[in-house]
């Protein structure tokens, strides 16, 4: 039920923000909290339908945004998620009004420390580093939390010559750690330089919404880039762009499909599918098993 | 050095200055010779970063540039110093170059941004900028960066993953643009100079957050009043820089990576002690 509620709210702050939605308040007899209606083709579900459909759109395929913990228990084995410096909580590096209690706050209400949960975990018994942004909190935006955790993960994955996987979602830098936030895409990025000089696998997962600084960082060093169906990926936000430019966007700008047709995203693949694709990709980089060319590891 | 600290909204108004010299000024007066080169070879040339081959008091380094215009002509060339995919991609194939031949490299930093547009969304303008941190974090060769005016977001920290930062006087660096910042946070960019102040932007705040290493001083009352004497402090901070960078590259390659690695590395500011209100719930996954 906690879940039901935190989505709904999210639904409803996406609502609330997207533009010429006043009408859809009055216009439903039915609860808003029984329905989802897509960002994307904006028609409406029953929250129950979309449910079963993994939270995703039935009529446009839109993969909508998960939980941190929702998404460990798609992708990893049962049991299998050990968490990483879950203790670690932020602080506030440039005094920001108001910053602490907010934090706090976040913290009692979505039970995250901040906006990515790390640790180890199988996937089809795949051992892996996992990486899971989780966009209720802040938006997933980075601040230290944020870039110590996913620093430290991939710093613990080439250590113990793991893969990592990487679920990325962010509204971008968290302004109120300042320059702070900025260091962190250096600090994450530079850890991905690392593992890479040691030879490891790192798969990017983009999924909704990834953009700011976490896009100009790790999001988009992977050596293979995943992305869910019609989510939001960018640099820019939509509305700085159609400001510089004066007009209106289409509506698929920013989307995975949109990185994909430009060459900034290797593969799209559903939900459903994602599981067995990672373990798939993680099987095909283990390098004794491909000694053995054509054997069927099972 | 500094008499009194001004206000980030005071430097502000300093590095809006009209005659606030760019590094098309600051070129001509630091480097002996400059040879600049065009294009990422993929795509385009973007006037908004230049680059080159330059020589410092003899020595060979590579020179890299954001560009501000000094008037709307140039501004047009140069996008008011937003550089494109192509434009960060030009660095990084230069940068590359001054690994291959063994040259520093020095980058001017001058920037309110990436442009955010529609064909640099879809050249990759996040992915520009990511590979751009990433390579520079292992290029094999000295690298220095300075900001001579404004360093705005990733735009400015594509070219400033360096051994050392240093920072004019006058000049900010931050997450995002204190208009952005005000628009944003209080929906209201008319708040600019209050969330400049609030920021922690200026070169004596990032000293203290261990993000900048040097502030070089400007002529008074900003660079604008004497742009040779600027010129001869940037010159002054470069020779000293290089000769220590050269000193710490000679012990070893590796040395000098571990410490452009934990110079950011240690940027973050967290506490991992238990508190009884951070457990988080312990829902279904582990
Ligand atoms: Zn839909």
């Amino acid at each position: 039920m906690m879940q039901f509620d935190e989505f709904f709210s999210v639904v409803r702050q996406r609502l609330g923000s997207d533009k010429g939605d006043e009408s859809s308040k009055k216009k439903t007899d039915i609860p808003a909290g029984l329905l989802f209606k897509c960002p994307r083709c904006r028609s409406v579900t029953f929250i129950e339908e979309f449910e079963r459909n993994g939270k995703v759109c039935p009529n446009c395929n839109y993969h909508s945004r998960l939980t941190a913990r929702e998404r460990l228990r798609i992708t990893a084995d049962d049991g299998s998620f050990r968490e990483f410096d879950r203790k670690m909580i932020s602080k506030n590096p440039i005094d920001f009004p108001g910053y602490d209690a907010k934090q706090k706050e976040l913290r009692e209400k979505t039970g995250l420390n901040d906006a990515v949960l790390t640790g180890r975990a199988k996937i089809h018994h795949e051992d892996v580093v996992l990486i899971v942004m989780d966009s209720n909190y802040m938006m997933a935006s980075m601040g230290s939390v944020v870039g110590e955790r996913i620093t430290r993960a991939i710093e613990y994955a080439t250590e113990k010559k793991l893969p990592v996987v990487a679920f990325t979602a962010s509204g971008g830098a968290r302004m109120q750690e300042g320059i702070v936030s900025l260091m962190q895409m250096a600090k994450t990025s530079g850890a991905v330089a690392r593992h890479n000089e040691a030879g490891g696998l790192y798969i990017s997962v983009m999924t909704d919404p990834t953009t700011g600084g976490v896009t100009a960082s790790f999001a988009s060093l992977g050596d293979i880039i995943i992305a869910e169906p019609k989510v939001l990926i960018g640099f820019a936000g939509r509305r700085v762009i159609e400001g510089t430019i004066k007009q209106k966007l289409p509506d698929d700008f920013q989307s995975a499909e949109f990185m994909l047709e430009n060459g900034f995203v290797d593969m799209i693949v559903e939900r459903n599918k994602m599981r067995r694709v990672l373990a798939h990709l993680i099987r095909l980089h283990r390098m004794p098993e491909i000694k053995e060319v054509g054997s069927d590891d099972k | 050095m500094i008499n009194e600290p001004l206000s980030a909204s005071r430097r502000l108004d300093i590095i809006r200055h009209k005659g606030r010299p760019t590094a098309l000024d600051y070129i001509p007066m630091i480097f002996d010779e400059f040879f600049e080169l065009h294009g990422d070879r993929l795509c385009g040339d973007d006037r908004a970063i230049i680059g080159g081959v330059a020589s410092f008091h003899g020595t060979p380094v590579t020179v890299i540039a954001e560009v501000k215009g000094r008037d709307l002509e140039e501004n047009q060339q140069c996008n008011f110093g937003m550089p494109h995919p192509e434009g960060y991609r030009k660095a990084l194939r230069l940068a590359k170059q001054a690994e291959k031949f063994h040259r520093p490299i020095i980058c001017l930093v001058d920037t309110p941004g990436a442009y955010p547009g529609v064909e640099a969304e879809k050249r990759g303008q996040g992915e520009a900028i990511a590979r751009n941190i990433m390579e520079f974090m292992m290029l094999k060769t000295p690298v220095i960066s300075i900001i001579l005016g404004e360093g705005g977001s990733g735009g400015a920290l594509a070219l400033a993953v360096c051994d050392e930062l240093a920072m004019l006087e006058n000049s900010l660096y931050s997450v995002i643009s204190p208009k952005g910042f005000a628009s944003i946070l209080w929906k209201d960019a008319s708040r600019e100079r209050e969330a400049c102040d609030i920021m922690k932007i200026t070169a004596e705040d990032l000293v203290r957050l261990k993000v900048c290493d040097r502030v070089i001083p400007e002529a008074d009352g900003g660079a604008h009043n004497d742009p040779q004497l600027t010129a001869e402090n940037i010159s002054a901070y470069i020779s000293e820089s290089l000769q220590n960078l050269q000193r710490k590259f000679q012990k070893g390659l590796d040395e000098m990576l571990n410490s452009r690695y934990n110079k950011f590395r240690v940027v973050g500011d967290f506490d991992e002690f238990p508190h009884s209100d951070t457990q988080p719930s312990d829902n279904a996954a582990e």
